[in-house]
């Protein structure tokens, strides 16, 4: 590599802790580790406060007169609003079993990223101003007062969390850090401090309906150029709809399948599955976005951007919607979804066309995983599956964090590949299902400017990554996220470049037989399938 | 500071009781007020705490889910860890509750040139919390036969099975090695890992501190400086049947026992300690992960501003056209 940071320095890692107490450890903005401030325009597009452009490692952040009270109103507010903060607040009793948990302790040593101190950096000031200890005991009850370097503090490890809930499970009361910081990215948010990486998709999430971007015509031109890939692959000429009124089902996936590789080979993946089996579906351009950048900004702004899939739903008529591989949009739609923007009784059971499988487990929310909807048709035998074009592969798999600890969802996808793939080897136990780790890079932490933390924080994923790799050779991660179809790419380059990275539907597609397909030569990254080296 | 000053608070605590009772002959005090008091304080306290967090509703339904959801019946869901249905979710919270399932996964992360991470399996913290909540819970239990005229039969069978390596007279109870091992270590894991260490507050080593200071006494007054237990059933039976009276002699050993506990009443609901109810409350633990099959109810959901499909055909209205994509209005 020859930008970027420097391996071998990444690659020492130092778990002393400083000698100062955390409270009189200043906070120390280091290049490669945080985000470019939000922009004032890309926050005015949806209304938020103070917006302004500001330099976070400049000492003046331009906040709003005030700011403390609007802080501490905000957390006043939330406290009654929300059980799990107050609670998470209150009852932790600093076992430290949650320490050594989280990716971006493991890859970087900062005491301040072990979950149960990114929580006492909120924690403190909660004391500070809602405890009858704290207001009386001060410092010797933990407790400290908001301040600027408070605040600043706040920014730069509310944004080194990816929400991903591992530290979650290991909490023998379930406390939460994903929860904290969320209220703590709201605060912030109410002072104007998003970073660019988020406020630019959530402008454009709310404008055009996907984080990139995209206009309705790049959407389908994108989508053009992967249909011309696939004829020339399959010899067959698909030919998928954009905005149909009275289709049976919506389709929606994350935008960046449209956009990069390895994502652009899953939504391949999509499109030669649903043409195989002649399913009556429709993409849109205005619900575009299956992520939901708003989620890693506040919970409101979550709502508004998610209340487009089922509006577009009900205005094009469908019955049902399929969702595509992603994590977070997953934990989004599993766990509030339905709240925000439900009842969706506009819309029907999800029943698959093809093995007549009513989708029970999602009768409320009336939205299913590809993955499910893939899984049942293998089991029904509804697919030709020849997985020795896949022989060229060692697979392993990564759970995605949101999919495995907000939803559950680890034997489907599983199926799906011993069925598409002859090489499969799980990572140490430790590392997949529900203790996964995260790629490093959620929550909207995937920018450039950051890489140093984001190789960091992916280094314990990409580790057991090596090890399967030393072990049995593997060469491919497969995963169902769009995020980490980008970021497991950027950590895998870096720290396994052996390995690359693929969508699980991209394996079910090169597997698939479809009817009246010519010979195929190559796989859909146009590499010579195994056995067609030679041609 | 954050050692000390709890030290040198039980300290204090400790030399109070003494002071109070050996020479300024306080037992009504220590062994009628304060009581009643701490009592009091606790129970009003815990009532005040749990009500409060119930207050706060639960927007959203969060369960983390640590292991296969429900999905078909050829898949095998793990209810325990993923339950979807109340009956699991009671069977999670058990385990959580009596045998802290989740303390029970703990793994250590070890690092190594390369570089290379390895997670051993890491048990000590789990076996010394059940060790100690296990043995505080019996110990309350064997207590309460100071309260009955009659010993309860359960009791009875505590006792015995605590009891069962008999060694001497008075008979040993296993639960008061385990409770003064398993704290001991408990505050030394304070002191020794050093990310702990670094995370500790003193009001962690506070409740550590009176805890191992009023199993001390409590050995102390049992195997060793005998006080006198008929006096003490007394001074119970009064307090429980409210016509308190505080019988001669029982010894200045037990007023500082009685003494510590009633603070450690006193002090729960303002504490750390109330994890006792919250872990109850935990909205991670203790909901179905059934989101997409019963829709869950937030009673502060408000209406919010959305981009509206026709602002968007607005928006890009004439592209759209040019795409060959329908629209709503030409
Ligand atoms: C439903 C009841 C309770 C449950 C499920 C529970 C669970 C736990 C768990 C899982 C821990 C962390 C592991 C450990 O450090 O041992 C803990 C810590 C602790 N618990 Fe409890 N607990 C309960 C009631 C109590 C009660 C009644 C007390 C008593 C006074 C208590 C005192 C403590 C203390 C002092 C610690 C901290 C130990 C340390 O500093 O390392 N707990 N509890
Ligand atoms: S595991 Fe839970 S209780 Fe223990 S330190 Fe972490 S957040 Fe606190
Ligand atoms: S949610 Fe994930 S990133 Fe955040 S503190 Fe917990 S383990 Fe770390």
């Amino acid at each position: 590599m020859a930008k970027g940071p420097n391996k071998e320095e990444l690659s020492k890692l130092d778990y002393t802790l400083p000698s100062t107490e955390w409270m009189d450890t200043p906070v120390e903005f280091k290049p490669g580790t945080f985000c470019w401030g939000a922009k004032g325009k890309n926050l005015q597009t949806v209304e938020f406060p103070n917006a302004r452009d500001w330099t976070p490692v400049e000492d003046d952040w331009k906040l709003p007169q005030e700011w403390e009270g609007t802080v501490l109103e905000a957390m006043a507010d939330r406290l009654s609003k929300y059980r799990s903060f107050k609670l998470f607040m209150d009852i932790c009793v600093r076992c430290g079993a949650c320490a050594d948990k989280c990716h971006f302790y493991i890859g970087s040593g900062d005491p301040k990223n072990m979950p149960v101190l990114r929580a006492e950096l909120m924690r403190s000031v909660y004391r500070k101003y809602f405890t009858t200890p704290g207001k009386i005991l001060g410092r010797l009850a933990g407790a400290r007062e908001l301040n600027v370097d408070v605040l600043k503090e706040w920014w730069y490890y509310f944004f080194q969390c990816t929400e991903c809930r591992r530290c979650s499970v290991f909490c023998p009361y379930g406390i939460d850090q994903a929860e904290i910081t969320m209220m703590g990215r709201e605060f912030l948010n109410l002072l104007g401090l998003n970073t660019d990486w988020i406020s630019g998709p959530v402008a454009n999430c709310y404008m055009k309906g996907n984080h990139l971007g995209l206009e309705p015509h790049a959407i389908m031109n994108s989508i053009e150029g992967m249909i011309d890939d696939i004829e020339t692959i399959t010899g067959i000429r698909i030919n998928p709809s954009f905005n149909r009124k009275g289709a049976e089902i919506l389709f929606v996936t994350p935008s960046g399948d449209l956009f990069a590789d390895p994502g652009t080979f899953t939504a391949m993946g999509y499109m030669m599955l649903f043409h195989e089996l002649g399913l009556d579906y429709t993409w849109s351009t205005y619900a575009s976005e299956g992520g939901n950048f708003g989620f890693f900004t506040s919970n409101e702004m979550a709502k508004r951007l998610n209340a487009k899939i089922y509006a577009e739903a009900k205005r094009l008529g469908v019955k049902y919607i399929i969702g595509g591989e992603c994590g977070h949009m997953w934990r989004v739609l599993t766990q509030y979804m339905d709240t925000w923007n439900g009842p969706a009784d506009f819309l029907e059971v999800p029943v698959s066309p093809i093995t007549g499988t009513r989708f029970e487990n999602s009768k409320s929310i009336k939205m299913i995983h590809v993955a499910e909807f893939t899984a049942d048709l293998i089991k029904h035998g509804k697919l030709k599956l020849d997985p020795s074009r896949n022989d060229n592969l060692k697979l392993t798999y990564h759970d995605s964090c949101n999919v495995a600890r907000g939803m559950g969802m680890m034997e489907e996808p599983r199926y799906i590949i011993k069925n598409v793939c002859n090489n499969f080897y799980e990572m140490p136990e430790d590392t997949i299902r529900e203790k996964t780790f995260c790629c490093g890079s959620g929550t909207g932490l995937n920018a450039s400017e950051n890489m140093e933390l984001r190789m960091r924080g992916g280094l314990p994923r990409a580790n057991a990554v090596k090890y399967v790799h030393e072990k049995h050779g593997v060469n491919m991660l497969a995963n169902i996220c769009a995020i980490d179809r980008a970021t497991l790419k950027a950590s895998m380059e870096y720290w396994v470049p052996q390995v690359s990275v693929t969508g699980l539907h991209e394996l079910v597609a090169n597997a698939l037989i479809m009817t009246g397909e010519k010979e195929r030569e190559t796989n859909l990254r146009g590499e010579p399938l195994p056995g067609k080296e030679g041609n | 500071m954050r050692v000390l000053f709890p030290f040198f608070t039980v300290i204090v605590l400790v030399l109070l009781a003494f002071a109070g009772v050996k020479m300024a002959n306080l037992h009504f005090l220590f062994g009628v007020i304060i009581p009643y008091a701490a009592i009091t304080v606790f129970i009003a306290g815990f009532i005040y705490r749990v009500v409060g967090w119930g207050r706060s509703p639960v927007p959203f339904r969060i369960p983390t889910t640590c292991g296969q959801m429900e999905s078909f019946p050829w898949i095998k869901q793990n209810k325990l860890e993923n339950p979807s249905t109340t009956l699991g979710v009671i069977g999670r919270m058990l385990l959580e509750v009596l045998f802290f399932r989740s303390l029970f996964r703990n793994i250590k992360t070890e690092f190594r040139e390369g570089p290379k991470f390895s997670y051993g399996s890491d048990k000590w913290l789990w076996m010394a919390g059940l060790a100690f909540h296990w043995s505080f819970l019996i110990i309350l239990i064997r207590h309460l036969r100071f309260f009955f005229l009659k010993v309860p039969y359960l009791i009875h069978v505590t006792e015995s099975l605590d009891s069962f390596l008999q060694i001497g007279a008075p008979l040993f109870y296993i639960t008061d090695a385990l409770i003064l091992g398993a704290v001991t270590f408990l505050v030394l894991r304070r002191f020794l890992i050093p990310q702990v260490k670094y995370i500790s507050l003193a009001a962690d080593y506070f409740p550590l501190f009176l805890i191992l200071t009023i199993a001390a006494t409590g050995v102390l007054m049992r195997y060793f400086s005998k006080v006198h237990i008929v006096g003490v059933k007394e001074l119970a039976m009064g307090l429980v049947s409210f016509s308190p009276a505080v019988p001669e002699g029982i010894g200045v050993l037990f007023y500082i026992h009685l003494f510590l506990v009633c603070v450690l009443f006193a002090y729960f609901p303002f504490s750390k300690l109330m994890h006792m109810g919250g872990v109850f409350l935990s909205p991670t633990r203790n909901l179905a992960n059934n989101n997409r099959a019963v829709r869950h109810i937030n009673p502060w959901n408000y209406p919010v501003h959305v981009h509206t499909y026709e602002e968007y055909e607005d928006d890009f209205r004439e592209k759209m056209k040019k795409a060959g994509l329908p629209v709503e209005k030409e």
